[in-house]
């Protein structure tokens, strides 16, 4: 019989003390490797300007100041196009194609996990296939297509292909498959509930974890895009590329620029720890299989 | 990846034939394909037909001015016999794929049961801190700032200083150290999506089992991992195998950004910063629509390669 103890609330079966042990310092020194360069954009954010010039240059930061900070607002304000206007450009963007995927792709999701239908795997088949290529690939042809259709120099070239990812479509099955049971959804289409309104009132709150994944995915992809080869005018690029621009001058701008990354990065890290508390308080809760 | 298994179905259909058949449940769920038809639209324009666009292209030349004019095989020729820099591309791509690729694979797949095995709050702290490089866009430049070939390099500053090296070392426009830098970087990014498809199907696994398998006379972690948790998670594990091969193959910006386009004597030029080259700069539409086009076969083939050998795992 094997041995058995408990740890916090649940069942812990067969670890040797020695295991535990190994894994924890394995796991404490790649979190140390991943969390050092990290560590290192943000002291350097924080160091006054003789800091940065010190030699040699010190990993941690003595003396804290957010002179870096003002410094990179004030470069702002000498930009040609106001830069209020590629904030909106990048808030516009991400929010529109994240809250379009999300919908485009859970209501195809629903679809094809909850409806028998004609085709059904054939079409699915089609999307995984298409996770086995970088959209990269596509990016000439894409140029060509997106002139046809008049988006090049739009916003609408970022905002119209990021509408339907496979992945966003690929994650949301996943999770409507084992997460929506039938008998549910078989009992509010007897009660009469058309199946636009299955899927919104009853199957889309049980895939909670499902639609913050794509929310963090699709959001950080949309956020993080910096120049694009379909939009040339000043005026539709993004804030990621504006920043770049200011950045790209040199040393001395080298705090400016690691203030800069440091704000790029935050919002995607705070959208994910959002989304990473309601992702687990729903794993733990939304324990319903048929 | 699995599919959903066919539901027995009441209707009875013998006394219509298959094509018949097939159009009464089209019309009986045409809602199904009103609810699909904005997705495959967008993905049909954005997705299925560039492909197909790029496998017409890479038959001609075509430069976004004049007409395409069909050549037939002649951009494949040239890419393969006269193309020197597109070999040493690709057996770039080929390092960097067999070693970013599997490793970042099985990086995000044990560290994914390692954080499992914490408790809850710990457990969220330590993800993020795992995850966060991957969704914080550029933060990867910090690496060009951390070995910068100047004295502010804080790499050369401490090598110097413990005597190792007598003068700094140029990282990013050495050709011996292009290569294994950008591998350092790709796996440091590397714990993205398929890491938390990891983390969620461990979560998803009902303990249940786990002590049912204690009681079957499984010894360790080890044998635990083996025949129950990874049987268990068999569609995270594919998709997470897709995404990270998908990823390993299409590497290129971190070089671009990080050593320049081209990288020093095309030491570190992967398929993908050739595909920029001819496509993004020397607008030579119909042969980067060829490189574009092996790349898509080199992705989709070590996918389905990997798709075979995955469906083994725990048997």
């Amino acid at each position: 019989m094997a041995r058995l103890r408990t740890r916090s609330h649940r069942v812990v079966l067969n670890r040797s003390q020695g295991g535990d042990v190994g894994i924890f310092i394995l796991l404490a020194l790649l979190g140390v490797m991943m969390f050092l360069p990290m560590f290192y954009v943000i002291a350097q954010s924080l160091k006054p300007l003789d800091e940065i010039f010190m030699f040699p240059p010190k990993f941690y930061v003595v003396s804290p100041t957010l002179e870096n900070f003002t410094d990179l607002f004030s470069l702002m304000n000498e930009s040609w196009v106001p830069f209020s206007r590629y904030i909106f450009n990048t808030i516009f963007v991400s929010l529109t194609g994240t809250f379009g995927n999300l919908f485009v792709s859970s209501l195809a999701a629903y679809s094809l996990a909850k409806i028998k239908f004609p085709g059904r795997k054939w079409i699915f088949q089609l999307i995984v296939y298409s996770l086995m290529f970088h959209e990269t690939v596509t990016a000439i042809a894409n140029f060509i297509t997106m002139s046809a259709l008049g988006l090049i120099d739009t916003l609408w070239a970022r905002i119209v292909p990021a509408l339907a990812t496979s992945l966003g479509l690929y994650l949301m099955k996943q999770f409507m498959e084992s997460h929506v049971s039938d008998q549910i959804l078989e009992s509010a289409r007897l009660d009469g509930c058309s199946e636009l309104k299955t899927f919104w009132l009853i199957a889309m709150p049980m895939v909670k974890p499902g639609w913050l994944t794509l929310i963090v995915e699709t959001f950080k992809n949309l956020w993080n895009a910096g120049s694009s080869i379909y939009i040339h005018s000043e005026q539709y690029k993004s804030f990621n590329y504006a920043i770049q621009q200011i950045v790209s001058g040199g040393i001395a701008r080298s705090g400016a620029g690691a203030a800069a990354t440091v704000i790029m990065m935050i919002v995607p890290i705070i959208i994910f720890i959002i989304c990473q508390s309601n992702i687990i308080e729903t794993m733990g809760t939304s324990g319903m299989k048929d | 990846m699995p599919e959903a298994k066919e539901a027995k179905r009441p209707v009875a259909r013998k006394d219509m034939t298959k094509a018949q058949w097939t159009w009464k449940e089209m019309k009986r769920n045409k809602t199904a394909y009103l609810m699909i038809a904005p997705f495959m639209l967008v993905f049909t324009i954005f997705t299925i037909f560039p492909v197909l666009l790029s496998i017409i292209l890479s038959f001609t030349t075509f430069n976004m001015l004049e007409m395409p004019k069909f050549v037939f095989m002649d951009n494949y020729i040239r890419l393969f016999l006269d193309d020197d820099i597109f070999i040493l591309a690709l057996k770039n791509t080929l390092i960097f794929a067999v070693i970013t690729g599997p490793v970042s694979y099985m990086l995000a797949l044990f560290v994914a049961w390692f954080i499992n095995e914490l408790n809850p709050k710990v457990r969220s702290v330590v993800t993020l801190i795992f995850y966060a490089p991957s969704i914080s866009g550029q933060v990867y430049l910090i690496w060009k700032t951390l070995f910068s070939s100047d004295s502010y390099g804080w790499v050369n500053a401490t090598l110097i200083k413990l005597g190792i090296i007598y003068k700094p070392i140029l990282w990013f426009e050495d050709e011996k150290y292009t290569m294994p830098l950008c591998i350092a970087v790709a796996l440091w990014t590397s714990l993205g999506t398929a890491f938390l498809a990891f983390i969620a199907g461990l979560q998803g696994i009902d303990r249940s089992h786990y002590e049912a398998a204690a009681v079957d006379g499984i010894k360790n972690r080890w044998q635990e991992l083996w025949y129950i948790t990874l049987p268990e998670m068999g569609p995270q594990l594919m998709f997470g195998a897709v995404l990270q091969i998908t990823k390993a193959f299409g590497f290129g910006q971190v070089v671009t950004d990080l050593c320049g386009l081209p990288s020093v004597n095309y030491s570190a030029h992967t398929i993908m910063n050739h595909l920029q080259d001819y496509g993004g700069q020397r607008y030579e539409v119909g042969y980067s629509s060829t490189i574009a086009v092996v790349l898509f076969v080199m992705m989709v083939g070590s996918n389905l390669i990997i798709k075979k050998l995955l469906s083994k795992v725990g048997k």
